[in-house]
């Protein structure tokens, strides 16, 4: 059996994830962390927060939780069952920072937690900065032409 | 002898075995038979690596107390974990006073310690030698994965890192001998999936088991248990099968330590443990002490090693694998 035949052959037997059972929870969760999220926005305006400001405060309530969660061990646990519903939100974000920093706290807070604690969220922070430039870039142009 | 059967002159006597486990493994189908376990998975220390270093210190100091020797009885101390630069074993056996070799052979280093150790003692070089192997979960997901607490989710085929470590004293007296060995070659059938590393070590074993046996003057049948290390269920399938399919059938004495470690509908560890110390404790605290009973004559045991490195495989490289084969024959005729 050649290399492709046994990638083949692998491929073929290996058990497949459960992807409608993923997206299932998947929708479930992260709509419900999305709701969560509304009710808060709900309640900062209530409380007198401008629209603006209220959709700040709720990304950083959502981040605080998300956090918190993952220092006491129990985001990981959510996420084995929600997959993408928690990686998704900005939630995933928080919990991609904040598990690095507990990991590398070991090894100091400047070549540890400071050196490596974008290690995962680096690619996102990265081409999300680079594509915010790339959109500017282009915004810029089509105002020069048809605004 | 030309990639073939090591046939000790000299056999070596495994005179003591020792296990030290984290609580996941205590909680396994196993679990009575290990000497100790942790229920803190840091070992009482401030960090996973040391917590590594820490098994493989009283996992030591567990099989020489049990031999009855002290450190400095013991010829060479051949030992091996995941960590780069084996730190696990580095600092874990630093305070002992023993000429020591570190090895790397990823989760195959228990059956190549016990093999370089057989074959040091058959030539006569030593007269005692102690192998000891550990992994652990938490240092291993940091290494090779993602942070502990990251919340991700896994494939079926992937398997969970052991948390354990083993010791194994080798010397002249004992009902458990070392008779042949079979040094593995490197293997890769270019899989590259981290999270299915049972289909890229079960070329290796295919490889080192029909060598042995188109030159053995036994067939798979003459053997109690063939035991692989860490296979897991998807990798002992495609053992099984494609064993099969070349005239080698061992569907009824096949075993894979990863499999056997834990109970994998209630334990949540998908496709079984992997990791330096799975093979390694579960010869130490089951096989090993029913070869010594008289309950198995006589053990095919193969260390199964996926060989990469994070680096390799973000280089877009494929998953070389190992498996090293040490036959155990009891020499208890009681039973």
């Amino acid at each position: 059996m050649n290399e492709k035949e046994y990638n083949e052959y692998v491929e073929k037997r290996a058990k497949k994830s459960p992807v409608l059972k993923n997206c299932i929870f998947a929708f479930l969760i992260g709509g419900g962390i999305c709701t969560l999220g509304q009710a808060f926005f709900h309640l900062y305006t209530f409380l007198g927060l401008e629209e603006t400001d209220s959709r700040t405060v709720v990304a950083i309530t959502l981040i605080f939780i998300a956090a918190l969660l993952t220092g006491f061990g129990i985001f990981d646990n959510i996420a084995k069952i929600a997959g993408a519903g928690t990686l998704v939100p900005i939630t995933g974000f928080a919990n991609a920072i904040t598990s690095q920093a507990i990991d590398t706290k070991s090894e100091g807070f400047i070549l540890g937690v400071g050196a490596k604690i974008f290690t995962i969220a680096g690619p996102v922070i990265l081409y999300g900065t680079f594509t915010g430039v790339i959109y500017g870039i282009i915004y810029y142009f089509c105002n020069l032409i048809w605004g | 002898m030309k990639n073939g059967i090591l046939k000790f002159k000299r056999k070596p006597k495994i005179i003591s075995s020792y296990s030290v486990v984290g609580h996941m493994e205590k909680s396994g189908p196993l679990g009575e038979l290990f000497d100790e376990y942790s229920n803190d998975d840091k070992f009482g220390k401030n960090s996973w690596e040391k917590a590594e270093s820490e098994m493989q210190k009283r996992a030591f100091s567990g099989a020489l107390n049990k031999s009855g020797l002290i450190d400095t009885e013991i010829d060479v101390l051949l030992a091996g974990d995941l960590l780069n630069q084996c730190v696990g074993s580095n600092y874990g056996l630093s305070c002992f006073d023993v000429g020591y070799l570190g090895l790397y052979g990823a989760c195959s280093t228990c059956s190549e310690g016990l093999l370089i150790g057989a074959s040091l003692y058959s030539g006569g070089v030593v007269d005692s030698c102690a192998v000891v192997t550990s992994s652990h979960y938490c240092s291993s997901e940091r290494q090779f994965r993602f942070p502990l607490e990251y919340g991700g989710q896994r494939t079926p085929t992937a398997q969970w890192t052991t948390t354990g470590a083993g010791a194994f004293i080798l010397k002249d007296e004992g009902n458990v001998e070392i008779s042949e060995g079979m040094i593995g070659k490197i293997i890769d059938k270019g899989i590259s999936d981290i999270n299915n590393m049972g289909a890229a070590m079960a070329p290796a074993a295919i490889d080192t088991i029909k060598r042995y046996f188109l030159e053995s003057e036994h067939s798979p049948e003459f053997f109690d248990l063939i035991i692989t290390g860490d296979l897991g269920y998807e990798g002992s399938e495609i053992l099984k099968d494609l064993l099969l399919k070349d005239g080698i059938d061992i569907r009824n004495n096949h075993i894979d330590c990863g499999l056997m470690l834990f109970d994998r509908k209630a334990q949540d560890v998908h496709a079984g443990g992997s990791g330096c110390g799975c093979s390694a404790i579960v010869m130490a605290s089951d096989i090993i002490p029913r070869l010594a009973s008289g309950e198995l004559k006589s053990v095919l045991f193969l260390g199964t090693g996926a060989l990469m490195s994070p680096v390799s495989l973000f280089q877009g490289g494929t998953i070389p694998a190992i498996a090293h084969l040490v036959r155990l024959s009891s020499l208890n005729s009681h039973n």
